[in-house]
This record gives C-alpha cells, structure tokens and sequence, in this order.
C-alpha cells in the first residue's frame, strides 16, 4: 500500500511548520482496515471508548501523526490498546482514515431512542421482511446484527433516505431467468465465468451454471425502499440510534 | 510425428546415449522439440513458446480429462512455480524456497529439500519463487534472499550456493533460472526497493560469477545520460521472470523491471535506460547486443518483465526471426530479435498513457498522463494490461495468446519518495477499479474490467477471439500441438479452450487461484497437464 503524504511546507511568519494532507485512496484503505480491526473496542465513529474519541482530530497521546501510527503499531503498554502488526503504510492509511473522521459529515438527524427505533425497525418500518438482526428477521437483505461497528450513523442516515446512495458490490440483487423459464430475483452471493451463486426470495441457495441461463443482471435499484417522508426525522433518528446500538453477537 | 512414435524415438536415444540417458545436456534443452514427454526448461523451451508438441489431449477428449493427482505444498505463499519434468521425475518449488521432488506419474514425493532463507530477505510482492533450471544432474533455484543454488537431482543436496546480491537492500531472487551452455543466468529482483539492477551468469560447476550486466548503465556507458543525477544508483531496473535463448544468434533476452521510485519520475529525468526494456546479451560475454525500450521515463510501473517469445515467421512474404512481446504497458509489439528493430505495435487492451508508438516503437505520451498529487487515471492499471504471467505462441494456428486484464485502470496520487536502503521507493498511492484479491466476486458488467486470454494475429497485431472471465488472471497460457490452450484465474478454475475459436472445451474446479503457469508433460505413453493453484499443483490426464 503506497500512502500519500504530502507535507505542504508553508511559510508564515518566518516559521516553517508540516501538516499532512491525505488522498481518497488512502482513506479507503485505512477505513478498511480501521473497520476490520479497530471497531470491536473503538466503535465505527471512534469514540464507543468512554473519554477516548478518535474521530475528532485531537489525540492526547500523539503530538503528529507519526506518533499516532507508532501508537497503532506498538500499542500503549499498562492500556488495553495492544500493538498491531501493521506496517507503517498501514498504521498511516488508518491516520489518513481517522482525520477523514473528522472532518467528514457528521450525521445530520438529532439524537434519537434506540428502544423507540426497535420498535420502530420491527413494527410500521417493516424491516425484518428483508433484513435480520441477530436471527430474528429475514435473510433477503444485509444482516444488520452488527451494523453499528461498521457503518457510521451518517451512513446509515443516508441509507434510510436514499437507498441508492451506496450500494455495496456484497449488497447486490441479481435477476435471472433460466432456459426452462424460471425468473427470480435475489441477493448475489457470487459470480464467476460459468457459474451464479445466489440466495433467491424464498431464502434458498441457488447455483446456476450461466449456460443453463437465458438472461442473467444486476439490478440496478436497491430493493430498499426510500423512508424519506415515511417517518419523520425524529423516527429516523430513532432508528438511526438503534442501528448503532447493534455491535453484533460475538463469536457464536 | 504423432506421440507414440515420438516416445519410441526419444527412448531410442536415450538408449543410445547409454548411461548418460538421465544427464541433461545442453543439447537436450535447446531440442526439447525431440522430447516432448518432458519439460526442461521454465518456458517448455529456450524459444519460451510455452507450447508443446504432445497431442494425446484433443479438442475431442479433452472433457475426459481427470484429476491423476494432486500435491499439497506445506506453505499458504502464492504457488507461483512452473513444474520441470525430467524422465519421469517432477521438479517443483514449495514457497518460498523449498524444492520438492515427485514421482510425475503418481505425484508421490522422492525428496524434499528445504532452504531457510535469511531473516533479512524482504520481496515485495510474496515470498515466491517461480521455479527451477535443470543443467546435467543438477537443479538450479533462486532464493528470496538472493542466493543461487545448485542441488543435486537425484538426492536433493546442495552443491554449492552463491550469494548473488545482498537482500537487505532489498534484492530478491524470485524467477526460474535460465542455463545457457555451461551457465546458469538469473537476474534481480526489489524493483519497489531501489535498487540497481543485473543480469548475471555463473559457472554451473563452481557457482562463480562469470559476467554481470547492469540494467541502469553507470558513469562513462553509453545510457547513463538517461538517468538524472545520481538517480541511477538506484534506478531499479529489476529482472523477476525467465529470459529466453537464440543459438543461432548465441544471444539471451530479457525483460527489464520498472525504474525506481515507480510512480515519481521528477527526480529521474531522462529515459531510465534500460528500465521497461528487452535487452539483448551476448550469452558468453553479457555484452549488451541490443536494446529496444517499451516504456521511457515510466511512472506507471509497467515493468516489462514479460517472457520474450521467439518466432520464426513469414513476415511480409520473407522469412523472419521475430520475438512476440504482450508488454505491462497495454501494447503488443514484434521486434527484430536479430537487431531489436521494431516491427509492429498495436494496443491490445485499452490504453490511454500514450496516444500510439512513432516509426521507430516509442510511445507518444498523452499529455494529458502525467502523475500528479490530485491523481491521474490510466489505462491499462497499475498490474497491466498483462504481467508476469506467460503468453503463448502456437506455431499450429499461428495465434499469439495473451492473458489480459480488460478495462482496467488506476487512478495515481503522486508523493515524494526518499530511498533508504531496503525500504520502499514508490512514490504514489493509488486505486484501481478492479484486482483486489479476495474482493466478493459480483461483477456482472465488462465494463467494470475483466479478465481475459485474448488470442492476436502476430501479423496484424488483430484481435482473433477472446475469452472473458468475471475476475482477473494471473494464469499463464499453455498451447498444445492439438489445439487445447490450458489456462486458469483468480476465480479458481483450471480450463481448457480450443485454440483456433476460443469455445470452452472442459473445466475443473481446483479452488484457488491460478498463479502460474500450465505445463504437459508425458509418462510411459500418458500425457498429463499440470498446474498449480493455490497452494497446491495439480496433475490432470485422460483416464488410463
């Protein structure tokens, strides 16, 4: 991973002072990997530790950015903060992702209830008819057990309101039509050269060699619905804190 | 000739060599024409056509074919290796540096050699090797840690062992070697490390260095002008797959890396010889005959570490000695392998870094490409519009196969780069929109970039057919003299195409990806192909 550091030298007031600047790539990258070992303690936001809040821009512990990837890579000693083995790129990538943090948009809703949400999620939401949250629910959609590690409330919000926003390539729909006639619509789990793995709308897993297929395509829409207008913004921020209240269901 | 009739006239020979039959001679490797049942060198020959003369395999009983065997390497690295066969015995490498023999038949294993290689070895792309040279009755292998081995074949034992460069700046040894005569060639990897690169040939008897080519020419040689300021010294300039031989010509071909740092030429003004070059060597000297440039001045990292595939062609109604080269850099070009003059350059992918090549083969840079901090975004991509992985050339249908990644770009974000010794010399970040390993596969759209083996007229330069795939390759391409063209992917499947259209013939499913290159071979009348994925190699046949 070849990270971007740009150091800007700016002359002001006779004083020469450095500041990075990182590019969309590199924040991709470490957002990736913040999310695949940094949210269990640290939340999607970066503040889940009480009186630690990542996702600020300030850091207590660091003075620059290079003392917060040595902080990443060897860990805080006496702290539950262990070392990672990251190479420096890595450690800087996720630095990259943390400034990103925050100056990206924060979620635009107020606070909101998360027992209101359930109720909401489960009930006039209809949610569980295509997604499910630990067990409970349908399989159709994303598993939502532990949406709250990984996405961030201003992603969530957006999914809400504008489903189409963001569609992730594991989150997408496939139709199909084979040569004996059958047409269905379902969540593609995999394609390759000869073959379409999918999971159909009766929650079945289905493969189809492509030669045994008519016509096979994405659909482009997400089978999401828009709540825009459905639910007020004060139900929105309901759901919106009961999704981030999901940190999924541990090592089953 | 058909196989049985090829097998009896092998075995007359080698009856008639008496107690030299299990010696490979020199003699041997630059005919291996005569011995199809085995594969002698990384290429399948010193021409690296990577295309055989066994038939056994038709278009027709190709859907018959069947596991025989399979070998599970004690390693999880890439397998990238390309298997040698010797008279029934298999030579391979287990990554990084492990060399193992087996039984080709029954896939059994006779020894297994185990090499540690040094704390201090850093490659940058896996701790992979790319297989073995065969010379007499030893096997050659270089190491991650940029040591030169030679084993005895029969016992697996070391015979001596040279240290080639030194791995913490970053040297590497990672490609097949290749023996010419009495030497044994390799060059150097670490191109991502900065360091100079070579070209060398040692004594297959003592292990002793006999002449060294330096890819970055040092002050007072003709090309140090192409390098700015001291930047020669650490110009990369890697070599990390096999060359190729011409005895008549008695020169040796080989592909040159990309110069360092990749992504940040402004500190290397000039052309970079002879970085992104195929050059010429004089096979007893490593005087440098010719050299033709694919890329000057790269900053997109399109290494033109390709094997060099040498034709004998009718070209415009004469007859030519010609080298095929599917480039990193998106165009597919002939050249002159008696001079390096160029002969013909087409794209055979997108490509939108260079706005075509002059007279002469240079690219014409689109002004519109130049590396930048905000990003710049090219075709083909960062990997190439093919790599490492090998083409082929089948002299039945005349056809040049090209494993391709298809509508595929990165987008670069200059930075500065500062070497130290043996760190990263880059100089960009970057995205590409398709080639993440382990990405979940739901691409349904080409336009969203694919893998492919497109088949190319040499002549033309015309794409005949193609054969998408949803993910990219990193597979090389075996032809047979019965029209089956044996490939892989990413995705898991090793299978076979018929050459002349492209149309699927047979498919099996070996569950990883395919990093390597196919190779056949033959035992007591039975043709087998084999190829690693995964980490493991895999022997096919037709039922006995």
């Amino acid at each position: 991973m070849w990270v971007l550091r740009i150091v800007c030298l700016l002359a002001a007031g006779g004083a020469l002072f450095a500041q990075h600047t990182y590019n969309s790539a590199d924040i991709e990258n470490g957002g990736r990997l913040y999310l695949a070992n940094c949210t269990v303690c640290h939340g999607p936001e970066g503040d889940q530790i009480p009186g630690v809040d990542l996702g600020h821009g300030k850091f207590r512990r660091a003075a620059d950015d290079e003392d917060i990837e040595q902080i990443i890579i060897k860990g805080i000693p006496g702290t539950g903060m262990p070392s990672h083995d990251f190479t420096e790129d890595q450690a800087e990538s996720i630095v990259a992702y943390l400034r990103s943090l925050a100056t990206a948009g924060r979620a635009t809703l107020p606070g909101g209830n998360a027992a209101r949400g359930k109720a909401i999620f489960e009930g006039k939401g209809e949610c569980l008819k295509c997604h499910a949250v630990k067990g409970n629910g349908s399989r159709l959609g994303p598993d939502l057990s532990e949406v709250g590690l990984t996405r961030r409330t201003a992603q969530l919000e957006e999914s809400l309101v504008d489903p189409n926003a963001e569609i992730l390539p594991e989150n997408r729909t496939v139709h199909v039509v084979t040569k004996s006639g059958e047409e269905l619509t379902g969540r593609l789990l995999s394609v390759d050269t000869f073959s379409i793995l999918l999971l159909d709308s009766k929650e079945q897993l289905r493969y189809f060699p492509k030669a045994d297929l008519r016509t096979y395509s994405l659909v482009k829409d997400s089978p999401m619905p828009s709540y825009k207008g459905k639910l007020s913004n004060g139900e929105l921020a309901d759901v919106v804190s009961y999704l981030s209240s999901l940190k999924g269901v541990g090592n089953l | 000739m058909s196989l049985r009739s090829l097998i009896k006239w092998a075995a007359g020979l080698v009856v008639a060599a008496g107690t030299l039959a299990a010696q490979v001679t020199f003699d041997r490797i630059l005919n291996t024409v005569r011995e199809p049942q085995n594969w002698l060198t990384y290429s399948g020959s010193v021409l690296s056509q990577r295309h055989s003369p066994l038939n056994q395999i038709t278009p027709e009983n190709v859907k018959d074919l069947q596991l025989a065997w399979a070998f599970q390497a004690r390693s999880l690295e890439k397998f990238e290796a390309t298997s040698l066969v010797v008279d029934g015995v298999l030579y391979t490498v287990q990554a990084p540096n492990d060399v193992v023999a087996l039984d080709a038949a029954s896939g059994r294993t006779y020894w297994v050699y185990s090499y540690t290689p040094s704390p201090k070895a850093r490659p940058c792309c896996g701790r992979v090797n790319r297989g073995l040279a065969v010379l007499g009755d030893r096997l050659f292998m270089g190491t991650i840690d940029a040591h030169l081995v030679a084993l005895d074949a029969k016992t697996g034992k070391p015979v001596w062992n040279t240290e080639v460069a030194k791995p913490e700046s970053g040297y590497a040894l990672t490609h097949a070697p290749l023996v010419v005569k009495d030497k044994v060639i390799v060059g150097t990897a670490g191109g991502e490390y900065g360091i100079r690169g070579f070209i060398a040939a040692y004594d297959v008897k003592t292990g002793k260095e006999v002449w060294r080519f330096h890819t970055i020419p040092e002050p007072g040689e003709p090309g140090h002008e192409t390098w700015a300021g001291d930047s020669w010294m650490h110009g990369g300039g890697s070599v990390w797959v096999t060359g190729s031989y011409d005895s008549d010509l008695n020169l040796t071909y080989w592909g040159i890396g990309n110069p360092g740092p990749d992504w940040n030429g402004d500190a290397r003004k000039g052309d970079n010889l002879y970085t992104d070059s195929v050059v010429a060597l004089d096979a007893d000297t490593g005087k440098l005959k010719w050299h033709f440039q694919f890329s000057p001045h790269d900053e997109f990292d399109y290494d033109s570490v390709q094997v060099p595939v040498l034709v004998d062609m009718e070209w415009q109604g004469r007859q030519r000695k010609v080298m095929l080269w599917a480039n990193r850099n998106g165009y597919f070009y002939v050249l002159d392998r008696a001079n390096g003059q160029f002969m013909l350059g087409k794209p055979f992918v997108k490509v939108t870094w260079a706005t075509g090549l002059d007279e002469r083969g240079r690219p014409m840079k689109a002004p519109t490409a130049a590396s930048s901090p905000e990003g710049v975004l090219i075709y083909p991509g960062n990997q190439g519009g093919t790599n490492w992985y090998n083409s082929s050339y089948s002299p039945v249908t005349g056809l040049f196969y090209i494993p391709s990644w298809v509508e595929y770009n990165t987008t670069y974000y200059k930075m500065p780069a500062e070497y130290h010794e043996g760190r990263t010399f880059g100089g960009a970040a970057m995205r590409a929109n398709i080639g993440r390993r382990g990405a979940t596969a739901t691409r349904l759209d080409d336009s969203e970039g694919y893998g492919a083996v497109r088949a190319i007229d040499p002549k033309s330069g015309a794409m005949k057919w193609e054969f998408k795939m949803s993910d990219v390759t990193d597979s090389g391409v075996l032809t047979t003299a019965s029209n089956v063209l044996f490939t892989g992917g990413r995705e898991g499947y090793f299978f076979a195409l018929d050459a002349r259209s492209g149309a699927p013939l047979w498919k099996a499913t070996v569950g990883g990806n395919v990093a390597a290159g196919p190779m056949t071979y033959a035992v007591n009348g039975r043709q087998y192909v084999a190829v690693a994925a995964g980490s493991a190699l895999f022997s096919f046949a037709l039922k006995p």
